[in-house]
Order: C-alpha cells, then sequence, then structure tokens
C-alpha cells in the first residue's frame, strides 16, 4: 500500500524522534525518496528542532543565577 | 560526576539532610534552566518567572527530606516549578490568554504544515545574527501554552518524553501529541521565514556570504 502526503505528515515528529515502528518507516523512507514536497517538509521540520534546541535562543536573564543562590543562601543561613 | 546521575543525587540529599546544606547549591544548579523556563512559558513575564523560580528552589530545599527518589530530581523539582506557576495563575484572574482551562484541554488548530517545494538548511551558526533567534523566540512564545510547555521541556531543555509526561502531569500519549502539533504550527509558523537564513550559493565558501 503506498501511504499518501498526509499521512506522512502525521507521522512526522515521531519520525524525527526515531519512534515510528520498522514497517512505517520504510514506508515514509520509500514516499521520501519520489515526494520532494514531504522532503521538504521533514527537512524543514527537523531544521525548526535543532535551531530551536540551540542554548543561544533562550538564554537565564543576566544575573539570574547569582540572584538565586544568594536568595538561597538566606533561606539555608535560616534552616 | 554531574548532578543528573541519581546516585550523586541521592548521596547530595543525604548529606544536606545531615547537615551540609551548601551542597543544595550544587544540587538545584541543574535545575535552573528548566525551571526557569517552565515557569516564563506558564507566567509570560520574566520577572515573576524569576521570582517563582526562586521561590520553587527554597520550597525544593524546605522539602528535600520528602523527596523519595521514585522519579528523577528534576521531575520532582520541576512539578514543584509547575505547581508554583500554576498557583501564581490561578491568583490573576483576568489573565484570559493561556486561561487555565486551556492547560487542561486540547486545542483544536490546524496543524497543517507549510508546504515547500524544496529546502535548504539553516545552519545553527545562523543563530549569531541576533534576528534569528528573536524570530524563534516569538514563535515559540506565540504558542498556546500547552503546546509551548511541552515544546519548551522536550525540544528546548531535551528531556524525554517520560520525564516530560511526569514534569507536566500529562501522559505520555498526550506528550507525543501535542508535541507533534507544536512543531507543525512552529514549521507553518517559521518555514516561510527561515528561508533568507539559509546560506545563500555553495556552503563550501561559507554560508551567508
Amino acid at each position: 500500500m503506498r501511504i499518501d502526503c498526509k499521512h506522512v505528515w502525521e507521522h512526522i515528529s515521531a519520525y524525527i524522534d526515531g519512534e515510528v515502528d520498522a514497517k512505517v518507516r520504510a514506508e515514509i523512507d520509500r514516499h521520501l525518496e519520489t515526494c520532494e514536497i514531504c522532503s521538504a517538509v521533514l527537512d524543514s521540520t527537523r531544521n525548526v528542532v535543532v535551531l530551536v534546541a540551540d542554548d543561544r535562543v533562550f538564554e537565564l536573564p543576566a544575573g539570574f543565577s547569582d540572584r538565586l543562590h544568594a536568595r538561597l543562601d538566606r533561606e539555608l543561613e535560616l534552616r | 560526576m554531574t548532578a543528573h546521575n541519581p546516585e550523586f543525587e541521592t548521596e547530595c540529599i543525604r548529606r544536606i539532610l545531615s547537615g551540609e546544606k551548601q551542597l543544595f547549591h550544587t544540587l538545584i544548579r541543574p535545575c535552573e534552566r528548566p525551571v526557569y523556563f517552565l515557569l516564563l512559558s506558564l507566567l509570560h513575564n520574566e520577572a515573576e518567572a524569576e521570582d517563582a523560580a526562586q521561590e520553587t528552589a527554597i520550597k525544593v530545599y524546605r522539602n528535600l527530606h520528602l523527596f523519595r527518589g521514585d522519579s528523577q530530581f528534576r521531575t520532582w523539582v520541576l512539578s514543584i516549578a509547575r505547581n508554583e506557576g500554576l498557583g501564581r495563575l490561578r491568583k490573576v484572574e483576568t489573565r484570559r490568554e493561556d486561561s487555565l482551562e486551556g492547560l487542561a484541554e486540547d486545542q483544536s488548530g490546524d496543524f497543517t504544515p507549510a508546504i515547500l517545494a524544496s529546502w535548504r538548511e539553516v545552519p545553527v551558526e545562523a543563530l549569531e545574527r541576533k534576528e534569528l533567534g528573536a524570530l524563534l523566540r516569538t514563535a515559540i512564545e506565540d504558542l498556546p501554552v500547552i503546546y509551548r510547555n511541552v515544546v519548551l521541556l522536550r525540544d528546548i531543555e531535551e528531556m524525554d518524553v517520560r520525564e516530560t509526561a511526569a514534569a507536566l502531569g500529562i501522559t505520555e500519549g498526550a506528550v507525543k501529541v501535542r508535541l507533534h502539533r507544536a512543531r507543525a504550527m512552529l514549521q507553518r509558523e517559521l518555514a516561510p521565514k527561515l528561508k533568507g537564513f539559509a546560506p545563500k550559493r555553495a556552503r563550501l565558501f561559507g554560508w551567508g556570504a
């Protein structure tokens, strides 16, 4: 059975995380070989996932850690 | 040995409870980032998220004797952070956006990806350009809170499905569904805008030249 694009999109997230079973993965891989649109959708989704994981995207506010540990020190002195 | 090592954590907790209080700094340090960003996701306000993160750390310290070790330490800390965040949200009834109802219920929406004919990869080096980081942050901040929380823990803090589910008090199935939808929404929002950050031509000569 040949799967369609919509079916591939439903599995994209699990596919990226390596969580689809071997049979579905093989079907998707076969589909990707000939479908440029699904390949682009998959590549772009994976690209977004990689970019948001970079530590530069979300950084703790300057001095956050110092203020936290200073407050903890006050608490630790009390108890 | 890192503080993510359960044996180290158990030993650390034992020593803190027997009086080596200063070790608590070491124990809590690896949790700082996920705690802050989970609270920021819930509260949408940097100052309040920071205050709530400090409050969380103090509650963790005061309740340390209650940690039983049946979950990872970080998961336990994140569930305390989540309760702290939800408690604060409940106090602010006027916050219509991201209402508490939204936390319990999956929202319907369009999870169809942006259709593209081709894709040129945007390398992480492109994050040297501040506007790319800003673009990604805005897209994540604009997600409904139930999706934002999952992206934050799974994709940004890189926690596994099980730990994310435990920290958010939802099933592993819900984590997967929400992550899938969130990624689809992010791809749809970001793919057209990211194109400008891809290397212009031959990568051999460096990107963005």
